[in-house]
């Protein structure tokens, strides 16, 4: 087991390696002046030559690239252009927002995911399947930014039930687990819930099928086993992979929707990309990216441990 | 228990909690602002994100030698004493400016706002070797003065500013320049850890620190940050004008730069002031007893035309067509009602009007007659390519107003493509101008832009000294004439005097025709009914300072 997990953390080191290089890049050629958000358009060719030179940016981009991941390494992944602060500041305190939607989010999607499709599975082709599959159905298809608006519409500005905007009434840094802060929480989170539920559902659907059709379902019957002891059976047979599916939307969520967290100015990681993309802040951007996209490597990573432990087959393979 | 008594339950449980959270602010008056910017601008003094940086983190916090005055919604906005309450430039060195500065003006931290505190604030932008020099701060402050050089003590209270040529715009432009305290940051300097050796490090780990706890000498003062979160401010009671000391104990800022979601905060009582709400709310809005205000700003939405070899609008006729063939009521319509019609870069009540001769306004036959005259007719039209952008500071409602002009100048023989790109690769390109590829062909640009200052409103846009990549004169305007209208205007010391020259300035810019001037944004902002004593003047910027909350 041991060396299943040692192998599998270093094929991650690969991975990183190309990520790094991937996002450093992007950052790059995308076009725009990474020293926007502190010069004004106005700014002299001799002023803009000056900030390039005191930022860094008129070295070659090998030499820039090499710079930075020798400090990331470190931990070190620089200051934010835009605002000063040490970008590990900044996404730590984005991440956390986002840690506490997305856990939440997945919550709710798994819950009903899960609900929706063990029901449609079991009882498939009968009216209740219908309807729990148009649910996760509509769960998939509909936008979730334009649900959000939706959402506001109804519970803030309609009803003045939920508040539209913001992680808390002090902000994000008073988050205290009452009722003036939950509230807060409560659309974004369903907003969010609501793709991971319809592949949830969909998943667990044809899974709960495909099983009930084996025969060793049909034995177990035969056995003289009642329906709970079967559903049993096939919850444990679903869950590895439900699971993984599970891990892999946690993964998407956790980097944060750059729609729903704008709609609801929700202080998370997709909030943090959106305004460094539009501040063309570099730091910020690429440190980012790559602390996401290490995360997701890591999800998946600690997916595949609990599979192999949950299925040693998995393992085998 | 009955459906009834749940319903009861919950709407009273939801209308508790509303109450509670209504509870906390009804100890002290608190006025909650959700601005257009996506984060909080810089509270060290000198802020980021435009001008809206300047409305809620400059002005509240902090005072500069000279000021906007913002006491008139009719009259223009014009530069008024602040913290210096006279100056004067050198009758032999015309480089040479004499600040008197305001005697028992006190920071927030209680020390003494003196000539070494102009010294030190005039260094921290542009003495390099000086200990609180700050990289960060020098761009957003150096252009927007960029003749200041440097400054002296003379004594307490006078101190001299040099500059690298005769400027007559000084004045305007150090109202940019905001004076945070020397003592307050040196306290945050010293509690750095000593572990932190590098000088220039310490520096700036000082300015973070200056930034969550700063310290100038507006009506307001600064006491919480939270990065792209919340910026809280309180009144300063002992703030040195007693017309300016605050009403309203506490202001929130927050950054809600998506327009929905500002709206929605204000409907559902979130905040009670929203910046630019969205345009569809507008009726909405009105309906539930919110309060909007708006005034024609020095601002302008145009077309900059370009110059370049080839470019159809090197004859003036086109140009003077394209503006005779836009008629701005219908677009104001279009944006109900929420924009200026301009007649020039500044207004017919600007002291910098000058009465030019030709007359910005609708008139389709004359813009067909000059077009036909020009060469071009409904079979045979003028091919235009504008850069825009889908959004962007100031740049209102980019595309409906493009693909209107678009529209509207297809009946005076204009074939207008529209090139939309993203925000800032058309402002990395305004730099760049128009005869970089970056333009990709295009021989007009829409970027808008700010009229306050002389410098900003004409002289980067048809000055032969500001071609690409010095300034902003993206299509390469310029004449001799007009550089020396501008050379006289910048030595013309006397304030009345350099008006009149900067309105000749004006009167040949607009007779001239570089852009196509389409629109003034007006500002509009939405408040609840209980912010009270609100008066919106023909400025980027709003006095909170004066205002009460019910």
């Amino acid at each position: 087991m041991l060396k299943y997990i040692a192998e599998r953390i270093l094929y991650t080191l690969p991975v990183a390696f190309g990520v790094s290089i991937v996002c450093f890049m992007l950052v790059h050629i995308a076009p725009g002046d990474p020293l926007t958000s502190i010069l004004p358009p106005d700014a002299s060719a001799q002023l803009q030559e000056e900030m390039r030179r005191i930022y860094g940016f008129d070295r070659p981009l090998p030499v820039q690239y090499g710079l930075w991941v020798l400090k990331v390494v470190q931990g070190d992944f620089g200051t934010s252009i835009a605002t000063g602060r040490p970008v590990a500041m900044e996404l730590g305190r984005a991440l956390g927002n986002t840690l506490m939607l997305a856990v939440l989010a997945t919550m709710i999607g798994f819950l009903f995911g899960g609900l929706f499709g063990f029901v449609a599975g079991y009882f498939r082709d009968s009216w209740v399947d219908r309807i729990a599959s148009l649910i996760s159905i509509v769960g998939v298809s509909v936008p979730h930014y334009w649900l959000g608006m939706v959402l506001v519409i109804i519970f803030s500005v309609q009803l003045n039930w939920l508040p539209a905007t913001g992680a808390g009434p002090g902000g994000s840094a008073d988050w205290v687990w009452d009722w003036a802060h939950v509230r807060h929480l409560i659309l974004p989170a369903i907003t969010m819930s609501v793709i991971p539920m319809g592949i949830v559902a969909r998943t667990v659907r044809a899974l709960v099928a495909d099983i009930l059709s084996q025969e060793f379902i049909t034995g177990l019957r035969a056995k003289g086993l009642l329906d709970v002891g079967v559903f049993r059976h096939v919850v444990k047979n679903t869950a590895p992979t439900a699971l993984a599916v599970m891990g892999l939307q946690l993964g998407y969520l956790l980097g944060g929707s750059i729609l729903i967290e704008t709609v609801f100015s929700w202080p998370g990681t997709g909030f943090l990309l959106g305004q460094a993309i539009f501040q063309r802040d570099l730091p910020l951007l690429q440190g980012a990216i790559l602390t996401l996209a290490m995360i997701f490597v890591a999800l998946n990573l600690l997916v595949d441990i609990v599979q192999s432990l949950l299925d040693p087959r998995v393992q085998r393979s | 228990m009955s459906r009834n008594r749940i319903k009861q339950l919950v709407s009273t449980s939801f209308l508790a909690s509303t109450m509670l959270a209504g509870a906390a602010f009804a100890q002290e008056k608190v006025l909650r602002i959700g601005m257009t910017a996506a984060d909080i601008p810089r509270t060290h003094g000198q802020p980021d994100q435009g001008f809206e940086g300047n409305r809620f983190t400059g002005i509240p916090m902090y005072d500069s030698l000279t000021q906007w005055d913002l006491s008139s919604f009719d009259k223009a906005s014009v530069v008024i004493p602040g913290l210096a309450t006279q100056w004067a430039v050198d009758a032999a060195d015309k480089t040479k400016w004499v600040f008197k500065l305001r005697p028992g003006v006190k920071f927030h931290d209680g020390s003494a706002l003196t000539a070494d505190a102009v010294v030190w604030n005039v260094e921290k932008v542009l003495k390099k070797d000086a200990a609180h020099f700050d990289p960060s701060q020098v761009g957003l402050t150096v252009s927007r003065m960029p003749t200041l050089r440097s400054a002296r003590k003379i004594d307490d209270l006078t101190v001299e500013l040099t500059t690298s040529e005769p400027d007559s715009f000084l004045p305007i432009n150090l109202t940019n320049l905001y004076m945070a305290s020397p003592a307050h940051w040196a306290a945050k300097l010293a509690a750095v850890p000593a572990s932190v050796t590098d000088p220039a490090e310490r520096a700036k780990q000082a300015w973070v620190a200056f930034a969550s706890d700063p310290s100038g000498s507006g009506p307001f003062k600064g006491v919480r940050l939270q990065p792209r979160e919340r910026f809280e401010m309180v009144a300063n009671k002992s703030y040195w004008d007693p017309a300016r000391t605050p009403k309203i104990d506490r202001v929130v800022l927050i950054p809600l730069a998506d327009s929905n979601a500002r709206t929605a905060a204000l409907l559902s009582n979130q905040v009670d002031w929203i910046e630019s709400p969205a345009p569809d709310a507008m009726p909405q809005i009105k309906s539930r007893g919110f309060t909007i205000y708006s005034n024609p700003q020095p601002h302008v939405w145009p077309w900059q035309l370009s110059f370049a070899e080839g470019s159809p609008w090197l004859d003036k006729r086109t140009r003077h067509a394209a503006n005779l063939c836009i008629n701005r009521e219908e677009l104001k319509g279009l944006l109900n009602g929420m924009m200026g019609v301009p007649k020039g870069t500044v207004a017919p009540d600007h002291p910098w009007w000058g009465n030019p001769t030709f007359d910005i306004k609708y008139d389709p036959a004359s813009a067909k007659k000059l077009m036909n005259e020009a060469g071009y007719t409904a079979a045979k039209p003028m091919k235009v390519k504008v850069l825009t952008s889908a959004s962007g500071s100031g740049q209102m409602q980019p595309v409906p107003m493009n693909e209107f002009l678009q529209q509207a100048l297809k009946e005076c023989f204009f074939d207008v493509e529209l090139d939309v790109i993203e925000w800032n690769a058309v402002f990395t390109n305004w730099r760049q101008g128009a005869k970089d590829p970056a333009a990709r062909g295009a021989n007009a640009i829409n970027v808008s832009f700010g009229t306050m200052d002389p410098f900003f409103a004409m002289v980067r846009f048809v000055s032969t000294k500001t071609f690409p990549p010095v300034s902003n004169n993206w299509g390469f305007f310029g004449t001799p004439e007009i550089d020396g209208l501008i050379a006289t205007a910048r030595s013309t010391f006397d304030d009345k005097a350099r008006d009149g020259a900067l309105a000749n300035l004006h009167k040949r810019v607009v007779e001239e025709a570089p852009f196509v001037w389409v629109a003034n944004d007006v500002g509009p902002r939405a408040m609840s009914a209980k912010v009270k004593g609100v008066l919106q003047p023909k400025s980027w910027f709003i006095d909170i300072a004066p205002m009460s909350i019910d």
